[in-house]
């Protein structure tokens, strides 16, 4: 089997945990304001810069001139008036990026962004639920829920972050499909969603003790008790 | 009165991970009345190779040829996704040509995923001479993969920003050849399957999920089109310019095992079509983009999806500006449809549960990752 000789192989993982990462990751979340005044500039000029420069000078041109945040420009029409009506000042932003739209909502508002949007709007499809890590901030995990309506042909993606054992409402009384996608997220991240039915690990066996897509954890990083005890054999790591 | 053994009415049966009809290593505990399915539940994750986890150690490049080891017999798709996915995030135009040949490679794996499907699925239900025929077809589809890239199964056909091989000579003629061959040996198919008696009444009606169960479960692909929802992702929201190739999305109405049967059969007709429209309008011209070659997006995040074979197949990928990917998620169509297992299954029969798995086509290794 050629797949199974290929997570093994994982011989030259040279990068350290929190290099770059966090810090761009933790400048990207704190300053909003920044990254404000580039909106009005026409989206496509801003990705097309790297892609342009590239040919010329590859890594000497790109590297300095990228921005260390994401150059997201103001979502507007609409959707968008519809939920700053109903949900004011609860959605912290509203943005697109590469002509995909997100929000930023607080924690408390996710579940009835989805329900409203489902229910009144006709997102009845919920694509994917997943997380972030970005240690370096203070509300840790960013939470991604991907919507998509059949009316509309349109996909929008619902963003929060949350502090590290805070927990999220569970989004299966709306989405059905939520359930093992939560499920996934808790056994990758660690992150708790209230009121599912089943809040156990799906991928990783039961009693492994880590969550393997947290940045802390290095990609060698085995639960050695649970391998020894269950296994019987030493880490092959 | 005293309890004997007659009185028992509940039996927990473990199905898997080693059984021969769960296609791979899927495990699901079964709980029986009879022969009664009264509750079911999945135990996955044995293949679980933590596919997100290694995408952040390697470059955007390296990655690559890691994603056709999810859904091994649809690699091609698995590659486009994640191809599209980073284009999207440095913003690169794939050239007309490399377009125009990743959808040809990407329909005739959508072709071979769907006649593994076709052969192992009639061989749970009984028929055993169907796999054969469909195996032969798939090599064929399997030697223009080798002839094109050197690999069969994991291809890594495209790369980021367009393709790294030329296409062979007689790539055209083989591809148009092959076309010509599938059409009638997919009728021969029918006449063996679409009316047989025993094919019918083992599917008609067994694991019914209409249109709105789908939606609420999250189910795409041929599933989501038996029951009667007219929606592909190749269509709603083009890629590679599919909106230049004239093509139908077959539907069915029922959304039992044998509409999810009828529904696959058609779309190997329609990506035979594809085939056809792609090669004629292969012209001459570069295949690929200039892409950097140590490739460092820009700060930011893009979800990309692609119809696969088995449904909608999503790559979800942040990047913090560095050479390495911060996060990529996938969402895997497996997984998802799996899910309904438990709602279909329930109350039907142990047999029944068997063509349920089988119509939902998974591949373990997408659904485990």
């Amino acid at each position: 089997m050629p797949e199974e000789a290929n997570p093994g192989g994982a011989t030259e993982p040279q990068k350290p945990e929190e290099t770059s990462a966090p810090t761009g990751g933790g400048e990207a979340a704190s300053p909003p304001a920044e990254s404000k005044p580039a909106a009005p500039k026409p989206p496509a000029a801003v990705p097309a810069k790297p892609a342009a420069a590239a040919p010329a000078k590859p890594a000497a041109a790109a590297a300095p001139k990228a921005p260390a945040v994401m150059q997201a420009v103001a979502w507007e029409g609409e959707l968008v008036e519809e939920l700053k009506e109903e949900f004011g000042d609860r959605i912290k932003e509203f943005r697109t990026y590469v002509g995909q739209e997100f929000l930023v909502a607080e924690p408390g508002a996710v579940i009835p962004i989805i329900e409203f949007l489902k229910l009144e709007q006709g997102f009845d499809y919920l694509v994917d639920v997943t997380a972030v890590d970005y240690p370096a901030r203070p509300e840790r995990f960013e939470v991604v829920w991907i919507l998509y309506s059949f009316e509309r042909n349109h996909r929008i993606r619902i963003k929060t972050s949350i502090k590290d054992g805070e927990k999220v409402r569970s989004c299966t009384g709306v989405h059905l499909t939520a359930d093992w996608l939560e499920r996934e997220v808790y056994d990758m991240f660690g992150i708790e969603f209230e009121g599912h039915p089943n809040m156990t690990r799906i991928l990783m066996p039961e009693g492994w003790g880590s969550f393997p897509l947290r940045k802390d954890k290095a990609i060698t990083d085995m639960d050695n008790r649970w391998v020894r005890e269950n296994i019987g054999i030493e880490s092959g790591q | 009165m005293s309890e004997t053994f007659l009185d028992s009415t509940e039996l927990v049966l473990n199905m898997g991970p080693q059984h021969p009809s769960t296609h791979g290593v899927l495990r699901v505990i079964v709980k029986l009345d009879g022969e009664k399915v009264t509750g079911t539940e999945c135990v996955i994750g044995y293949l679980h190779r933590g596919v997100e986890k290694i995408a952040e150690n390697r470059t955007y490049a390296m990655f690559a040829p890691y994603v056709d080891r999810m859904d091994y017999v649809a690699a091609v798709s698995n590659g486009l996704g994640y191809c599209l996915a980073v284009e999207k995030l440095i913003s690169c135009d794939v050239p007309e040509r490399a377009q125009t040949v990743r959808v040809i490679l990407t329909e005739l794996n959508r072709i071979a995923s769907h006649l593994i499907w076709l052969g192992t699925h009639a061989l749970d239900i009984g028929a055993l001479t169907p796999l054969f025929y469909c195996m032969r077809e798939r090599e064929d589809i399997l030697n223009i993969f080798e002839k094109y890239c050197g690999a069969r199964l994991t291809t890594h056909a495209f790369r980021i920003g367009g393709l790294q091989y030329e296409t062979y000579d007689g790539f055209e003629a083989e591809c148009l050849d092959f076309c010509d061959k599938l059409m009638p040996r997919v009728d021969e198919y029918e006449e063996l399957l679409t009316e047989n008696r025993i094919w019918k009444d083992r599917l008609i009606d067994v694991g019914i999920l209409n249109a709105e169960d789908c939606k609420a479960y999250g189910v795409t692909g041929p599933m989501l089109r038996s029951a009667g929802v007219k929606w592909d992702i190749r269509k709603a929201l083009p890629y590679s310019g599919y909106e230049k190739y004239d093509f139908e999305i077959p539907t069915r109405t029922n959304g039992d095992c044998y509409d999810r049967y009828m529904v696959r059969v058609q779309e190997m007709r329609q990506s035979a079509r594809i085939v056809r429209q792609g090669v004629e309008k292969l012209a001459a011209g570069p295949i690929m983009a200039k892409v950097a070659k140590v490739l460092k997006p820009p700060v930011g995040e893009a979800y990309v999806s692609v119809e696969a074979p088995k449904g909608e197949l999503g790559y979800y990928i942040v990047s913090d500006g560095s050479t390495q990917p911060y996060r990529v998620r996938v969402r895997p169509p497996s997984f998802v449809n799996l899910q309904s297992v438990d709602k279909m299954a329930r109350g039907s029969l142990v047999a029944d549960l068997v063509a349920v798995i089988g119509t939902i086509d998974i591949v373990l290794g997408e659904v485990d990752r």
